[in-house]
């Protein structure tokens, strides 16, 4: 169905046509048919891990591709630092510029693994990554303190709850920041793949001759919507397959003409005998920037439109999971979200 | 939260709370598509307020039993979405990877 548009809504109502005697109600045999989806690209970063996915995505609404893309923005869970100890920082960054730059760093974590940590819950094995940061700059020079300096501690906080200093040792363990009953290194998977920084090169101070932070960061799960440091994607967009029609033959130095105007090059030209006709070569390039139909007349020669249904998916993964994990992560909190308001209502 | 009358089940607000247009959008597009719905819509009464209000009126039917089929039929799209999604991405894997 190519449709001339103006917006991204189609219509909606199932009677809308009743009048042409034509049923526009949703059928899911209809939608399971006409549905399909095909992957164009993967690419994958310096470690071979995937990092991106473009897909096309045909015979669906736009509301729902736009639910999928909300969800994947702000509803699907990662793990990001949230709180920061800090022992001692004389650096000039601030610590409170600190503990931010250290929220933001991506960790590559599977947040399967963890739970949400309510207000109420003491910080366990099952909610909370530790890491400990420790750097000093010795006498002569300077130098960058970067995100592969934060090592992972299974065991949890090594820090002691200033209520413990003073007490006495003897008897049992003291009490920490964090109480872990176990060490997150016996968790199979986490052995597998030990935590840390997706990437090892982020800048987070510069320390100057004896200067030095010793801090502790507690990283917890939580959803784009709360702070964008847990959005689990750089970005994720869609946009509609674009639709260029010439609506007469461009011929001869027209076809030229049009074949320049472009910035995509989405123009060709073609030679049929002896005569040089333009035709759409690569539609799928077009940003709709109308640079085509500028100029007396144009418009009337060449029709820019979008196929409604059909959706250009592009997924940039931050690397706590690969880009295909999120999205089928995403249609399972839309479908979450549909059987609460099911169980609500029964 | 079902905001409606004992009478007249016809018809009725849906307040649900911590949703936005995401759910509440993606429901009123299906509901619109259900031949027993005479109108639907929802709007977000605060953009403060974590909370939609979807209203449903039915040519008959209780609107509870109408939202309630339309999340089912939502639910079975999403499903479908995503087995066509790893069939795809299996299919991609193994032509680029071979």
């Amino acid at each position: 169905m190519f449709v001339l548009i103006l917006k991204t809504e189609s219509v909606q109502y199932s009677g809308a046509y009743a009048s042409m005697k034509v049923d526009n109600s949703l059928r899911l045999d209809q939608f399971r048919s006409n549905f399909r989806v095909q992957v164009t690209k993967i690419e994958k970063d310096e470690k071979k891990e995937e990092d991106l996915i473009e897909f096309d995505m045909v015979g669906i609404d736009a509301s729902i591709a736009n639910a999928f893309r909300r969800i994947l923005i702000s509803e699907v869970p990662t793990m990001a630092i949230e709180k920061v100890l800090i022992a001692n920082n004389t650096s000039v960054i601030q610590d409170e510029v600190l503990a931010h730059r250290l929220g933001l760093i991506p960790l590559n974590v599977d947040p399967r693994l963890f739970e949400f940590m309510s207000e109420s819950d003491l910080p366990n094995e099952k909610n909370t990554i530790v890491f400990k940061l420790h750097a000093r700059c010795g006498k002569g020079g300077r130098i960058t303190v970067k995100s592969d300096q934060l090592k992972w501690l299974p065991q949890g906080s090594e820090f002691l709850l200033s209520t413990e200093k003073n007490a006495p040792s003897s008897t049992s363990k003291q009490r920490t920041y964090t109480s872990f009953s176990c060490n997150q290194d016996s968790i199979p998977e986490l052995r597998d793949k030990p935590i840390g920084p997706k990437y090892p090169g982020i800048n987070l101070a510069r320390l100057g001759p004896g200067q030095e932070i010793e801090l502790e960061a507690h990283a917890v799960k939580g959803m784009g919507k709360t702070h964008a440091k847990w959005s689990p994607v750089a970005t994720a967009w869609y946009k509609m397959l674009p639709e260029v029609v010439l609506l007469e033959n461009i011929e001869g130095e027209q076809a030229e003409k049009l074949k320049i105007k472009c910035p995509q090059k989405v123009f060709d030209i073609e030679d049929i005998g002896n005569k040089k006709r333009a035709i759409v070569a690569r539609p799928r390039e077009c940003t709709l920037c109308r640079e085509c139909i500028r100029g007396y007349g144009w418009d009337k020669k060449v029709a820019i439109r979008r196929v409604k249904d059909h959706f250009l998916f592009t997924i940039e993964s931050t690397g706590a999971l690969p880009p295909e994990v999120l999205f089928t992560e995403a249609v399972k909190i839309l479908e979450d979200k549909c059987e609460r308001v099911i169980t609500e209502l029964s | 939260m079902e905001h409606g009358s004992y009478e007249d089940q016809t018809q009725a607000t849906f307040s649900l709370n911590d949703e936005d247009h995401t759910l509440a959008n993606s429901l009123r597009f299906v509901l619109n598509q259900d031949p027993r719905v005479s109108v639907c819509g929802y709007s977000i009464p605060h953009p403060s307020d974590a909370r939609v209000n979807i209203r449903v009126q039915t040519t008959g039917d209780p609107a509870s039993e109408v939202v309630k089929d339309s999340c089912q039929d939502l639910m079975l799209m999403c499903q479908h979405v995503r087995s066509t999604f790893d069939q795809a991405f299996t299919k991609f894997k193994s032509e680029n990877e071979s």
